[in-house]
């Protein structure tokens, strides 16, 4: 009875001491979430440019070239 | 596609706060809600430089990736827009942002007063129908649906703040360094004062 309460003893110490070697890795792990709100539509997608996102895309570029005076002053 | 980005020369700027007015006025920005802010390094000092900021709109953008209910989101363009009817003013997107973009009406108090956070929308509206009166209420103006930049930057008396395509912004950028040269050089103090820094101390 003896003998056998030493070794479940031991073999209780060896797996709490032997627990360290079997590490796992603690860094979290990140999902990324996924939209849930409503959607939107496109800025070319209603008023003005009526679905013609070349028109719009346009116009834009037209404005930020507005933006370089040095251009404008050519 | 377009990738919208904000740049703002600090050898530009005049610390006007034109940009600021321009963006409450435009949008009937609720109190205590400043989208656009004018930050001043070295105030009063000669060599002072001011540099207009707002949502940079971040090609990976920390709120986005913090916001519990998922309403932040990014358009094809790049811009960072958010849902008002799902945001439950927990303030994460506030703590996450570097420049302070995200703000709460109602302010200030402890911990702001929360409610439904509000930024800048680069003038995109949000996901609201384009125009409608709805989507006025809760962003402002949706200005790139009407085919204009964001009033901010186009109002912009010295032209320090540009809003636009990054390719395109980062040319106008360019050709103005290579214009206006370097250090005492550069556009600011010796255009004004027509000296040197030191001699003017």
């Amino acid at each position: 009875m003896k003998t056998r309460i030493r070794y479940m003893l031991a073999a209780s110490l060896a797996a709490s001491l032997l627990a360290g070697c079997g590490e796992q890795p603690q860094v979290a792990k990140y999902e990324d979430g996924k939209y849930s709100g409503k959607a939107d539509t496109r800025p070319w997608e209603a008023g003005a440019f009526k679905g013609d996102k070349g028109a719009w895309e346009q116009a834009m570029r037209n404005r930020v070239r507005g933006q370089n005076e040095y251009k404008r002053v050519e | 596609m377009a990738r919208m980005k904000f740049l703002c020369d600090a050898e530009r700027c005049i610390e006007c706060n034109g940009c600021v007015t321009a963006c409450k006025n435009e949008h009937e920005v609720p109190w205590g809600v400043n989208r656009r802010r004018v930050v001043t390094i070295n105030d009063g000092v000669p060599g002072e430089r001011s540099m207009s900021v707002a949502c940079m709109h971040c090609s990976d953008a920390p709120c986005i990736a913090v916001c519990p209910t998922n309403v932040i989101y990014q358009t094809e363009e790049g811009v960072v827009l958010h849902d008002k009817d799902g945001c439950i003013g927990c303030g994460y997107c506030f703590y996450a942002c570097p420049f302070g973009a995200p703000q709460f009406p109602n302010g200030p108090a402890a911990f702001g007063a929360r409610g439904k956070m509000d930024k800048c929308t680069f003038c995109a509206g949000g996901p609201e129908e384009n125009g409608s009166q709805a989507e006025f209420d809760k962003y402002g103006r949706n200005r790139l649906a009407e085919g204009k930049l964001p009033l901010c930057a186009e109002m912009c008396s010295t032209k320090a703040l540009l809003a636009g395509d990054a390719t395109e912004l980062s040319d106008i950028f360019r050709e103005r360094v290579l214009r206006r040269g370097k250090g005492v050089e550069a556009w600011g103090w010796m255009t004004a004062y027509g000296k040197d820094k030191e001699e003017a101390k």
